[in-house]
């Protein structure tokens, strides 16, 4: 166990010095520099402003330097917002986003499991195509969509919820369907499809066949299996969701990760772009990572060796 | 002699978008106290819908149309859910025909084969049941028992998984046992493993077992008694020396025509049925073999033959009614011959 942990970490590292240079390749080959569209300041001003950040260095020396701060944790300072640092971004936006990340990933599992159950165990019934449809509807329908269509009938028709802020737990409740409405509706969906799998299985019928109740068979064989696919998908969906969309949150005005990381993309603030990304990055490999572990423990067929 | 089971004209369809398929279309026969019957016949015969008939655990489209299963004084057609969750794995238990997936690969082994105990005997402590459990696996001669009991699927071979199985399917010493090809996905030598100590535990427990396979060499060597199915149909039923010595019925002699020996010349091809079994959806109106038959005449697809018996061995064909002509019929004669084997 612990050297499949310790060999994913290397593994890790590897992908992540990749990322890095990645996004530092492309920031770098995009035209211009970040002071380029300050209108009216004298070019000696430019190349001040562009030595001050060391950005007259060659490239590999930037890079290096760069990467031994994120080493150190450190994304470096803003070039948009003087005296402002990229990890102060992070340490704002970050916990906004996770706590509306976390309300929605209790939301995804509570509706996503159940549903997907019930539509299972209710395969061709009303109930199964009522949940699927709603759940086709989920997939298909862009989350910006879905919440522009909340705001008006929840906001301004009903006036029921605020339009926008986190400030009350009513705030929540918009951002958080429009958020998770796509998982939702995927993970009921493979949810679904897998207990319906696994309820045509040998086992099952083992199951029935030592006079098992109907609800015991489900509760005790079929579901434990069922889960299985939908752990793995469970990772990046988290990940997803606690690391903030950009969409949502520009649309509820909610300062969150994304709502600063649209922002420096379109302010070409290199080292929030490049921050954001590598935080981004760390944060999803170490979500994947997570679940591989959970995996080895809900199933004894996966060793930790063969990985 | 005593029936234990005695399953009297049953009908068992699936209703499905293409229609509905008559997967059982008639079918009675009796299981003594004891005795170990073979059912065969080829994949569609209905030979393992019979079976699951019996336990009820087909899927939600289907239909027992007809018939009766009496055990015990009470008709399983008729009995409750509940009723019947009481006999399942307690009474009548089964054995699959695949050991890799009939297992529930999360849980290890001997927590499956507890758990058949714990449902019926909820007042088995659980060291009663770990004890209960490692003699089963000593019994089914699972090597260092005691070690495996946590082991999981996987870490097992097909064979020692099928031992499993029948652990678990003896483990409430059920009445009855319905073994549904166990041994068909095993080698053959694994396979002669597990018939033989299915028939020594059989003897043990005085268990009785309904044996289904397409395999009439295993029916040989294991069965007191055999069923021949066909469409759904029951061709033939005789004691096992009778099926052998005096088959009845040309499906039956085909069947044992197409048995590969070793004693046959090797330049000699593997002999087949031509053809192949009827949709069910629509099944003839005659005789189901007529169409395969080497034999068959205008009324053999037109309607179907009453039985005609003598002693235990009973078959349906055209060719065992008394005015049947005696050329071109390899059974002129045989009910005769039969019927004084009785005497």
């Amino acid at each position: 166990m612990a050297k499949f942990i310790l060999k994913r970490l290397g593994m890790m590292l590897i992908a992540m010095f990749m990322i890095i240079l990645l996004t530092f390749v492309i920031m770098h080959s995009v035209p211009g520099s970040p002071f380029t569209n300050t209108k009216g300041v004298p070019e000696e001003v430019i190349a001040a402003m562009e030595a001050k950040y060391g950005l007259d260095q060659p490239y590999y020396v930037q890079f290096f330097s760069y990467l031994g701060g994120v080493l150190q944790g450190d994304f470096g300072p803003s070039y948009r917002y003087t005296g402002q640092t990229v990890n102060d971004f992070i340490a704002a936006g970050a916990p906004v986003s996770a706590r509306l990340g976390l309300v929605t990933v209790v939301f995804v599992l509570a509706a996503a499991i159940p549903m997907g159950i019930l539509a299972a165990l209710k395969n061709g019934k009303w109930q199964d195509m009522l949940l699927m449809a709603l759940a086709t509807i989920g997939v298909t329908i862009p989350s910006f969509v879905i919440a522009s269509l909340l705001i008006y009938v929840f906001s301004y028709m009903l006036n029921w919820l605020p339009t926008f802020g986190l400030d009350s737990w009513q705030g929540y409740i918009l951002p958080v369907i429009a958020l998770g409405g796509y998982s939702v509706s995927y993970i009921a969906r493979l949810m679904r499809s897998s207990l319906l799998e696994v309820m045509g299985q040998d086992y099952i019928r083992t199951a029935r066949a030592k006079g098992l109740t109907e609800f015991a068979v489900v509760a005790k064989h079929a579901l434990r299996n069922a889960l299985i696919p939908v752990v793995t998908v469970l990772g990046p969906t988290i990940a997803g969701l606690l690391t903030g969309s950009f969409v949502i949150e520009r649309i509820f005005a909610i300062p969150g990760l994304g709502f600063y990381f649209v922002n420096s993309v379109s302010q070409r603030d290199y080292t929030t772009i490049m921050g954001m990304t590598i935080f981004y990055a760390a944060f999803l490999m170490a979500m994947v990572l997570l679940v591989d572990i959970f995996y080895c423990l809900i199933d004894p067929r996966i060793k930790f060796e063969n990985n | 002699m005593d029936e234990i089971l005695k399953v009297e004209g049953l009908k068992t369809s699936f209703m499905t978008s293409s229609g509905e398929v008559q997967a059982v279309r008639g079918v009675s026969f009796g299981v003594r106290k004891g005795e170990i019957l073979g059912i065969v016949g080829e994949s569609g015969s209905g030979k393992s819908v019979t079976s699951m008939t019996i336990l009820r655990l087909l899927a939600d489209t289907a239909r027992i149309k007809e018939g009766t299963i009496r055990f015990e004084g009470q008709d399983l057609t008729k009995v409750s859910e509940k009723e019947m969750r009481a006999i399942r794995g307690q009474k009548i238990a089964m054995i699959f025909q695949d050991p890799m997936s009939s297992l529930n690969p999360l849980v290890p082994v001997g927590k499956q084969v507890a758990e058949i105990m714990k449902i019926h005997h909820p007042e088995m402590k659980p060291e009663q049941l770990k004890q209960r459990t490692l003699e089963l696996f000593e019994q089914v001669r699972i090597p260092e028992a005691a070690k495996r009991l946590r082991s999981y699927p996987h870490e097992f071979s097909g064979g020692m998984r099928q031992r499993v199985m029948i652990a678990m399917a003896l483990a409430n010493r059920p009445d009855l046992l319905i073994a549904d090809e166990p041994t068909t996905a095993l080698d053959v030598t694994i396979q002669d493993q597990i018939l033989k100590q299915l028939r020594s535990l059989q003897r043990e427990y005085g268990t009785s077992i309904i044996f289904i396979t397409h395999d009439l060499g295993v029916v040989a060597e294991l069965c007191d008694r055999v069923v021949v199915m066909y469409g759904g149909l029951i061709m033939e039923e005789a004691p096992i020396e009778e099926i052998f010595a005096n088959p009845l019925h040309p499906y039956t002699m085909g069947l044992l025509a197409s048995i590969p020996g070793v004693h046959k010349d090797k330049s000699e091809r593997l002999q087949s049925i031509a053809g192949s079994p009827p949709d069910m959806t629509s099944p003839p109106a005659g005789c189901p073999f007529a169409p395969r038959c080497p034999y068959a005449r205008n009324i053999c697809a037109a309607e179907c033959p009453p039985y005609v018996q003598a002693g235990g061995h009973r078959a349906m064909c055209w060719l065992l009614q008394p005015d049947a002509p005696a050329e071109q019929n390899p059974l002129y004669g045989k009910l005769a011959a039969a019927e004084k084997e009785v005497q």
